[in-house]
């Protein structure tokens, strides 16, 4: 039974407005963005006007917005790396050995997925401040700061976890036979089998990490260090700025995620859906 | 080191094979007992370090006077009474649970009715579903940045000039203290919609055709076979969304920080802000971190709350 063309036009017409309402700012975002037509700030255009990527050459390097994008893709890519390393190695313990106090580190790992990072702030600044005996240095101020806190992700340990549990036992007892080590059954039977959980845990961690705005803003005072979530809110009151030009800077910031996002789609909602079902 | 002596030591000892095997055996027992501490080690160094210490030490500070560069006082409860008697922090649960409750509830149902119209297989469904996923995949400041641009107060605003085609005057938005806290909610329901979407679209894909079938054979009307079939077998789906975003409401920071600060005149702090503002600009630590705590509570009640109904549902 086709539906009859009034129904038809009437889901067309709703499915625009969906677009309208969800996608729209984005249009506008991108539109304003490759337009060299200067507007108001709180204006934004619909068509583009005068097309030109100089918006995009002035915020990026007389904005300086190419150091902070830096910052971020630094930040996002070594703590992204560093995470998935950590959390597979802790997974294939707790998923393929069994051994004393697994459940006691299950439950402290869990502990943390319930526990808000906002609540540590202020504890966790003071850790970032605490000098190291010896060198009398501390990690404030640094790439680092901003990075190990955000090694440690319960969600990716969990879902790694998940899916090397579901890799056969004979496998492993037919590499140990032929005289693999424990690393090489890590290295070389568990870890490539359990390669589409990796896609997720790394654009989900990916994501994680380029949202943070509160441990950036508290760990790190040095502006030449900051992110480009927490500067984009310091270039919107730069005296400076033109309206066009922020606009391209906020397509920057989000740039990263929408890509990563949209080349890996299948992993991404695997991840939503175990996000949920776990919570 | 003692693995490698006890190697030495056993082979040195031939005349003693019985001990030496059982020596062997429970060297390895050793070896084998220490291989997952190894795997597990570079987790649990990054977890003590930034998570399990500073949540111990943030318990303690809740007790004191915390002076940076001095000695800190113990206090007892005092922090734990001035934050119920602190009227800033009565403000800020009062907006946060607004803002908590109406962007989950209304949120989740707008989900619901995008979910059965957006449900299927179609290739234009699943370019759409995918586009508008867009707001929740945006990281919170950027998501900030577009919402002050189009809720900015002038006339010529994105929003504003939509209002004057529809003949009403311009609204102060975000810069109107009795506007800002709703524009934020807004927000907060065109971020999270998408996302409650996709796990209802899963939720929906899982309820048993056989029940439509059945349903039809028995003449029952849309309505009807919405209250009665697709309603029931997405509850699990909905409870879930539902709780998880009650329990990442609560916390919610970098939404409000980035957009309004807390203003205009307090008119949308938040726990999570007034938290901000008594550790990192007030320095009062002590006090920061009692009222973290009374957060971090709150969240494990709801917490629980959200494992018990889910043994309910699933029983």
């Amino acid at each position: 039974m086709q539906p009859s063309f009034a129904v038809r036009a009437a889901r067309i017409l709703l499915y625009l407005i969906i677009l309208a309402i969800f996608v729209g700012p984005f249009w506008g975002i991108i539109v304003t963005a490759l337009s060299g037509l200067v507007i108001k700030p709180g204006q934004l255009l619909l068509l583009p006007v005068q097309p030109t990527l100089a918006n995009f050459k002035t915020a990026l390097i007389d904005m300086q917005v190419w150091r902070y994008l830096l910052n971020s893709l630094v930040v996002a890519i070594l703590g992204t790396a560093l995470q998935v390393a950590v959390s597979a190695l802790a997974a294939y313990a707790l998923a393929r050995r069994r051994f004393r106090g697994a459940a006691i580190v299950s439950l402290l790992v869990l502990s943390t997925m319930m526990l808000p990072e906002e609540v540590i702030s202020i504890p966790l600044y003071l850790v970032v401040q605490a000098r190291f005996p010896v060198i009398d240095a501390s990690i404030y101020n640094t790439y680092a700061a901003m990075i190990l806190p955000v090694v440690g992700w319960a969600f990716s340990i969990f879902m790694l976890t998940e899916f090397m549990r579901a890799v056969p036992k004979e496998l492993e007892e037919a590499a140990r036979i032929d005289g693999a080590n424990e690393w090489q059954i890590f290295a070389n039977v568990v870890l490539p089998l359990v390669r589409p959980a990796l896609g997720t845990v790394v654009i989900f961690g990916f994501i994680m990490i380029w949202d943070q705005y509160l441990l950036p803003l508290v760990v790190v005072s040095d502006k030449q260090l900051f992110t480009i979530p927490v500067m984009l809110g310091m270039l919107r009151v730069d005296e400076t700025i033109t309206p066009n030009v922020f606009v391209a800077a906020t397509l920057l910031a989000m740039a990263p995620t929408i890509i990563c996002y949209l080349l890996l789609q299948k992993q991404f909602n695997r991840g939503i859906m175990a996000g949920a079902v776990k919570g | 080191m003692s693995a490698t002596r006890d190697l030495s030591l056993g082979d040195e000892v031939p005349q003693q094979p019985a001990r030496a095997k059982r020596k062997r055996a429970r060297r390895l027992d050793w070896k084998g007992a220490l291989i997952p501490w190894l795997f597990l080690a570079p987790a649990l160094v990054i977890f003590t370090w930034f998570k399990f210490y500073p949540m111990a030490s943030g318990l303690t500070m809740a007790f004191y006077d915390v002076q940076f560069y001095g000695e800190s006082q113990w206090v007892g409860l005092d922090n734990f009474a001035r934050a119920f008697s602190d009227p800033d922090l009565r403000a800020a649960v009062g907006h946060t649970l607004t803002y908590v409750i109406v962007s989950t509830l209304t949120a989740s149902t707008l989900a619901f009715f995008l979910a059965l119209v957006l449900e299927g297989q179609a290739r234009h469904l699943r370019i759409i579903r995918t586009a508008i996923f867009l707001p929740a995949i945006t990281s919170a400041a950027v998501i900030a940045e577009i919402w002050r641009i189009l809720f900015n107060s002038a006339p010529y605003g994105v929003v504003n000039s939509v209002l004057d085609q529809l003949g009403i005057a311009p609204q102060g938005f975000l810069t109107d203290p009795g506007q800002a806290l709703w524009v934020l909610v807004l927000m907060q329901v065109w971020k999270s919609t998408p996302y409650d979407m996709v796990i209802f679209v899963a939720g929906l894909v899982g309820i048993n055709r056989e029940l439509y079938d059945a349903a039809n054979v028995d003449g029952a009307s849309r309505l009807r076979m919405l209250w009665h079939v697709t309603l029931p077998g997405i509850i699990p789906s909905i409870s879930v969304v539902i709780m998880l975003s009650f329990i990442r409401g609560f916390r919610v920071f970098a939404e409000v920080y980035a957009t309004t600060g807390g203003g205009p005149a307090g008119s949308t702090e938040t726990i999570m802000t007034h938290i901000y503002k008594a550790g990192f600009q007030n320095l009062e630590y002590g006090y920061a971190s009692a009222v973290s705590l009374l957060l971090l509570a709150a969240t494990i009640v709801l917490t629980l709350i959200q494992t018990l109904v889910k043994a309910r549902l699933s029983r």
